[in-house]
């Protein structure tokens, strides 16, 4: 039959939950080295990584090192996930021709969570990232790692707990993601337009379960490397930095494609302008939230609050927060406010991957300074888990993407997309 | 030589002088989008400058059919956010700093952690009132009299029509070959409209 959709064996799931289906129209034509030689790249880059990072020496830096750079590719699924959900919710014309791409880099979770293992094995770890509260004896008043404010959170910050937390929000991400993927790839096959009206449905709940699952992970994968301190604002700061380089991973993945041959004739400079538009709105957001964080605890003043703040304008880390400000907001906006930067894939690709690096550089000032305290350092392990996990997670990503076709060619709304037009 | 520059000045606004016979243009209708985007091409291609559309809604890609390039309002929307930057730097020093300082709970007198707010809230707002204003500027707006409200037929732009209008000023303009490069352009009828209050029409 043919509108049915074979699923895949079971290995293959943790790559594409779907069988691969055969595209006419807009086929991935890149043949398959394009995903092998990044594939092998990074897996040879995660082993350097864990081989060297598993000696005493290096053990601390090397959880923190990878849980940054497994981070980054978290944050570029669940930006891709959002991407999709809210273009449902709101029926985007003009994305559709390329949301196969937001689609299939959203479907990585189950990958994700096999490349989470390391960190598995770090909670129970007494060098692992999340020690200050994982400490045997942390609530027990004899003990000598007793702290009084962490043992009120003991009903929160425990070890079953976190797992079944992010137990639960695996499940929701593979979940919505794997479905949204599937009603995609099922009307390509059978050309249904009545599954826009179905994925509609599925992103009307499904966009408040992301919203709150995605906050509650930067909670708990980031906030709680540092356990005393905390923000309420800081699950909307680690959206801001998602969205906005799922954002800059599309408009990279659009150039990249469109010089490998494909997406010809499909993106123009028009969707350039929209994805330029849409990075430079949520550089500027993640600005917002990002400033509004800072200044109302500088306006507090409460020494436990702005603590988080002086560790990362002290001891050379005030550079990193320097570069930070420049790199990911001051100069960003000033090139991306042109018109003529969005409308050309060249300038707008260096953008896209300037700024991946930004968000990479901003989840490592949030986790960093939690372990190196009293220096600021670049360590070559974040480079190399960094590289390595990216490297696979681009893999997979390309692999997925081509087993099947790399447009959504059976929504209705498909034409209209590829004819779009900023007035 | 000053009063030349007005003129053309003017023009860009889309505010044309009639000719000294009261003859303030040709309007000519037409029945749809599609044929006024063509008509709208043919009349730029045919080198006429002092031309407009009006359309009851936006028509994309009408700007490019029309030759009209970028607009520039984006610059004076950018200056409007650098007048906003600097008056609200300018204010928040001045006022906490300078005139009236005050220790609040020991913080400086003038920082730029609590300014920015302020200083973001300025730009926006000069930003916006700028890009408005120079929206009006360079259309030439508010505009109560056109003589173009003679034709009766016009007043259905805001409603179901689709109107071009090339005016007398223009430096290609000619009563009989402009109205026949119109209806040849797509025009479904065209009028003349006279300044000094009628317009007469002219069927194809």
């Amino acid at each position: 039959m043919r509108d049915s959709l074979r699923g895949s064996s079971p290995l293959m799931k943790l790559v594409d939950p779907l069988a691969p289906t055969k595209s006419d129209r807009y086929p991935f034509t890149g043949g398959s080295r394009s995903y092998i030689i990044p594939g092998l790249i990074g897996v040879a880059a995660i082993a350097v990584s864990i081989v060297v990072g598993m000696s005493e020496m290096f053990l601390e830096q090397f959880y923190f090192s990878y849980l940054i750079g497994w981070t980054f590719c978290l944050s570029l699924a669940l930006g891709c996930m959002f991407i999709v959900l809210i273009k449902h919710l709101v029926r985007a014309e003009w994305i559709v021709a390329l949301r196969r791409i937001p689609e299939a880099v959203a479907v990585s979770f189950p990958l994700l969570i096999i490349l989470f293992i390391p960190i598995v094995v770090g909670v129970f770890d007494s060098h692992g990232p999340y020690h200050h509260w994982t400490a045997e004896g942390i609530d027990d008043p004899t003990s000598n790692y007793y702290d009084e404010i962490l043992a009120g959170k003991v009903a929160y910050l425990n070890i079953p707990f976190f797992l079944i937390r992010i137990g639960f929000y695996f499940v929701a991400w593979t979940f919505l993601s794997s479905r949204l993927w599937r009603l995609s790839i099922l009307q390509d096959v059978t050309g249904d337009a009545s599954i826009s009206a179905r994925l509609r449905h599925l992103s009307a709940w499904g966009l408040p379960v992301c919203g709150l699952t995605t906050a509650f992970a930067a909670f708990d994968f980031l906030m709680t490397l540092d356990p005393h301190w905390f923000s309420t604002i800081f699950g909307v700061y680690f959206f801001a930095g998602a969205f906005m380089s799922a954002f800059c991973f599309t408009a990279l993945c659009v150039v990249g494609l469109q010089r490998a041959g494909m997406l010809r004739g499909v993106a123009t400079a028009e969707h350039y302008h929209d994805l330029g538009k849409l990075m430079f709105g949520f550089v500027v957001f993640w600005a917002y939230i990002a400033f509004s964080q800072y200044m109302l605890y500088w306006y507090g003043g409460i020494p436990e609050e702005t603590a988080w703040f002086k560790h990362r304008l002290e001891h050379g880390w005030e550079t990193h927060s320097g570069i930070l400000l420049f790199g990911h907001f001051i100069l960003p906006f000033l090139i991306l406010l042109p018109r003529a930067i969005k409308r050309y894939s060249i300038p707008l690709a260096v953008m896209a991957a300037w700024l991946l690096a930004m968000q990479w550089f901003d989840i490592h000032w949030q986790a960093m300074p939690v372990l190196h305290i009293d220096h600021a350092q670049l360590h070559w392990l974040d480079i190399s888990c960094w590289i390595g996990l990216t490297c696979v997670f681009v893999a997979i990503f390309l692999w997925r993407l081509s087993r099947h076709a790399i447009v959504c060619e059976g929504d209705p709304q498909l034409e209209k997309s590829l004819r779009f037009e900023n007035v | 030589m000053l009063k030349k520059i007005i003129r053309q000045i003017k023009a860009t606004m889309g505010v044309y002088e009639s000719r000294t016979d009261g003859v303030y243009g040709l309007l000519a209708e037409f029945s749809n989008p599609g044929t006024l985007i063509d008509g709208a091409r043919k009349v730029h291609a045919a080198g006429y400058r002092h031309f407009d559309t009006h359309t009851p809604f936006p028509i994309h890609g009408m700007d490019r059919a029309m030759g009209l390039g970028q607009s520039k309002v984006g610059y004076i929307t950018l200056i409007g956010g650098l007048s906003g930057l600097g008056l609200a730097t300018w204010l928040q020093w001045w006022t906490s700093a300078v005139d009236y300082p005050i220790n609040i709970s020991g913080k400086p007198f003038f920082a730029i952690e609590p300014s920015i707010p302020i200083m973001f809230e300025l730009t926006v707002l000069l930003s916006a009132l700028f890009a408005v204003g120079g929206m009006f500027l360079l259309n030439g707006l508010p505009r109560p009299y056109n003589p173009l409200f003679y034709s009766r037929a016009f007043t259905r732009a805001s409603d179901d029509a689709f109107f071009l209008h090339i005016a007398a000023s223009d430096k290609n303009f000619d009563l009989e070959e402009t109205e026949s490069m119109l209806l040849e352009a797509g025009a479904k009828v065209v009028e003349v409209v006279h300044d000094h209050g009628y317009s007469e029409l002219h069927r194809a």
